[in-house]
């Protein structure tokens, strides 16, 4: 099977460790996975914002530049269900892009979600010999309603010692804009999840999305915590 | 309804940063809430259907809404039938107005109602003469206090034991221990009296059937029934949503209410009235008047997007899951309606130059929406406000900018590589905890580190 990586632009630029990850897992599992250069970002961080005009141009790009694709796979529920769940709502004005938009969402999976419903695919072959706990992300949760995808291909890692996680389902406050727009409410909600998994006893905690990570990462450092926060992708890509 | 010029703009941002900087408020709200959901999920659990029930109830809402007029007509016609009154008002005053009419100079018990709180009923009657004593205890509380509630369904939520105990004591005279058996039993007695000499009783509307003409209240204290039955006058106040076509639409809300309410399997007290007392009845009131109150609603209902806002039966659920909401309670929302369902209403009410940042409080973390017992989607409402908001008012200046920058940057992969370097070199040059960044990583610093630079992009090492 061939896939179109669609790296997010987080990861592009910020985390590139989780789609090197990513393409390993995938290409360890069989699949050819090719890199549309072309590909920015989905457009969410305008949208979410209110800045619709701003995040059509990306949406359409977005489109275009992965309409070749018969399945286009990323390391993010959140970029994921942008695509599949809101390009339709951003251009319902514009007839041709919206039902473009529904075609490519068709197409477009979270890599957990990849791997365990499309691949049936569980042991990705990985070794982590390390306390994990996992955050399941907002969106790839109750937007995609992914449910225990990531704790399925966590349970066959070797060695891997998963720790439960209080109040998993709970926001980590990230949020997009909401975390500096919001800062003190989005910290004190960040605060509420750094508690939940020091108490779980974990060396690491992930998830299937850079900016939850980015924003649990950036609490736990500053904290002075040891653990460390690395994408799902990075767990299933170690041996 | 406009809200007059002078009416201030809702900063919910300010009213969160006081509400986290009250220890109690947080230890109250975080432990209320996580015994509603703990109560929800057990109950809801229990009926395998629940999925269905949420879309049966969201299609008769959203069906009802479509012919709005032909309901309320027959709902009207029914009640007259039957020998009530009914009035429609076009907003909060003139609805005062028309209660006012009704009650100058009465002795009047009241029971909770969130559509009376909107139009500020109590303040109406008080100026009116009235002597207004509100019955669910929760209220009568915030009543002795001069407070509004702080959630829908547990309007004092944010008092502690200790404080209520220092109300009533005032209130009876007698000093009162912070125990909530004693402090109930001492509201009871002052409100038995008040209800023994009230002459005119005011109620709100959970449901109102159209094809009967009979209003649905839903409680657990009793108070209900007592002020449906013994004043002589019955006033009920209800938004035009609340009407449902048919007595037979009725069992699945009486299912879904108290599940996503308080997490009960029934509610201890359910009221179907029709009309006044008739001959040979033995109780009820004498005169029984239905006001219908649009206040903006109509234009809710006129909008494609929003009316689906207007299929909420006020159960609270969307507030005892929100994570926002766990943490500023329902005055931070500077309105009566809070938590998600208010940051999408009351914008729609007040306007957005004025209740503008509230569609904004949220993380979008989708919570709201999956527990809404009538499948309200209030993310996407909440996505849909904000695009609103920024036609409307615009941005602050430096947030423009920001997502302006973005979306330029992000429509050329050449323009994003060099953007990408140079945030990288300034990552390596400032360091994880810089002392000054530019907005908006000015606020994320404030409580988390950046993260560590990355060697280069993902695109510049992809081998194919």
């Amino acid at each position: 099977m061939r896939a179109a990586l669609f790296v997010t632009c987080l990861v592009d630029q910020l985390f590139p460790r989780a789609g090197e990850a990513a393409a390993a897992v995938l290409r360890r599992c069989g699949v050819a996975v090719e890199f549309p250069p072309a590909q920015t970002c989905c457009g969410q961080v305008a949208f979410n914002d209110g800045f619709w005009e701003e995040a059509r141009p990306l949406a359409r790009r977005h489109i275009e530049v992965f309409d070749h694709a018969d399945v286009v796979v990323a390391p993010s529920g959140s970029c994921v269900a942008m695509v599949r769940e809101l390009y339709p709502m951003l251009l319902r004005d514009e007839p041709g892009w919206a039902a473009r938009a529904r075609e490519v969402g068709q197409r477009t999976f979270e890599l957990s979600e990849f791997l365990v419903d499309v691949l049936h695919t569980e042991d990705a072959g990985a070794r982590f010999p390390h306390r994990v706990t996992y955050h399941p992300a907002c969106h790839g949760l109750r937007a995609l309603g992914l449910r225990d995808q990531p704790l399925r291909l966590l349970r066959r890692v070797r060695d891997l010692d998963l720790r439960p996680l209080r109040g998993a389902e709970e926001c980590c406050g990230f949020g997009g804009m909401f975390a500096v727009k919001f800062s003190a409410l989005s910290s004190a909600m960040l605060e509420t999840k750094l508690r939940a998994i020091e108490d779980s006893g974990a060396e690491v905690v992930t998830a299937t999305d850079v900016s939850c990570l980015m924003h649990l990462g950036g609490g736990l450092s500053r904290a002075g915590s040891r653990i460390r926060a690395l994408h799902l992708a990075e767990i299933l890509a170690a041996q | 309804m406009s809200p007059p010029e002078s009416m201030p703009r809702i900063d919910f941002e300010a009213n969160a940063r006081s509400a986290l900087r009250d220890a109690f408020l947080q230890r109250a709200l975080r432990s209320a809430m996580v015994r509603f959901r703990e109560l929800q999920a057990g109950v809801i659990a229990e009926v395998p259907q629940w999925q269905a029930l949420r879309q049966q109830a969201h299609d008769v809402k959203l069906d009802t809404l479509a012919h709005l007029d032909r309901h309320l007509d027959e709902l009207e016609f029914r009640i007259r039938a039957r020998g009530g009154h009914v009035h429609r008002a076009g907003d909060g005053a003139e609805a005062g107005r028309i209660i006012e009419g009704l009650a100058r100079g009465r002795r009047v018990v009241k029971s909770k109602s969130m559509t009376s709180e909107e139009i500020g009923l109590n303040e109406v009657l008080r100026r009116a003469g009235c002597e207004v004593t509100e019955t669910d205890l929760g209220e009568y509380l915030l009543q002795l206090a001069g407070e509004t509630p702080s959630h829908i369904i547990a309007p004092v939520v944010h008092r502690s034991k200790e404080s209520i105990a220092e109300l009533l004591s005032a209130a009876t005279g007698r000093r009162l221990p912070p125990e909530a058996e004693a402090l109930t039993a001492a509201a009871r007695v002052l409100l038995r009296e008040r209800f023994l000499r009230a002459e005119v009783g005011i109620t709100g509307v959970n449901f109102a059937v159209a094809e009967t003409g009979t209003i649905v209240l839903v409680e657990n204290e009793g108070n209900i029934r007592l002020t449906t039955t013994i004043p002589r006058v019955h006033i009920a106040l209800m938004g035009v949503e609340k009407v449902i076509p048919r007595l037979a639409d009725l069992p699945v809300f009486l299912t879904l209410l108290p599940r996503a309410a308080t997490g009960q399997r029934m509610s201890s007290y359910v009221s179907l009235l029709t009309g006044p007392r008739r001959p040979g009845e033995s109780d009820g009131p004498e005169e029984f008047h239905l006001v219908i109150l649009d206040n903006g609603r109509r234009a809710i209902q006129a909008d494609p997007v929003m009316c689906e806002a207007l299929a909420c039966i006020r159960c609270g659920a969307c507030l005892d899951v929100c994570p926002i909401f766990e943490r500023t309670g329902g005055h931070a929302y500077g309105s009566v309606y809070s938590g998600p369902i208010g940051a999408v209403i009351t914008p729609l009410f007040v306007g957005l130059e004025r209740a503008g940042d509230l569609p904004f409080a949220s993380s979008l973390c989708g919570a709201c929406g999956e527990v809404c017992p009538v499948k309200i989607d209030l993310p996407r409402l909440l996505l849909e406000l904000r695009a609103r908001v920024v036609r409307a008012r615009g941005a602050g200046r430096a947030e423009r900018l920001f997502v302006a920058g973005w979306s330029r940057i992000m429509r050329d992969p050449a323009a994003l590589r060099r953007a990408g370097g140079l945030v990288r070199f300034l990552q390596r040059l400032l360091g994880r905890r810089p002392r000054w960044v530019p907005y908006p990583l000015s606020r994320w610093v404030t409580s988390r580190d950046l993260p560590p630079p990355a060697h280069a992009a993902f695109r510049q090492g992809w081998k194919p």
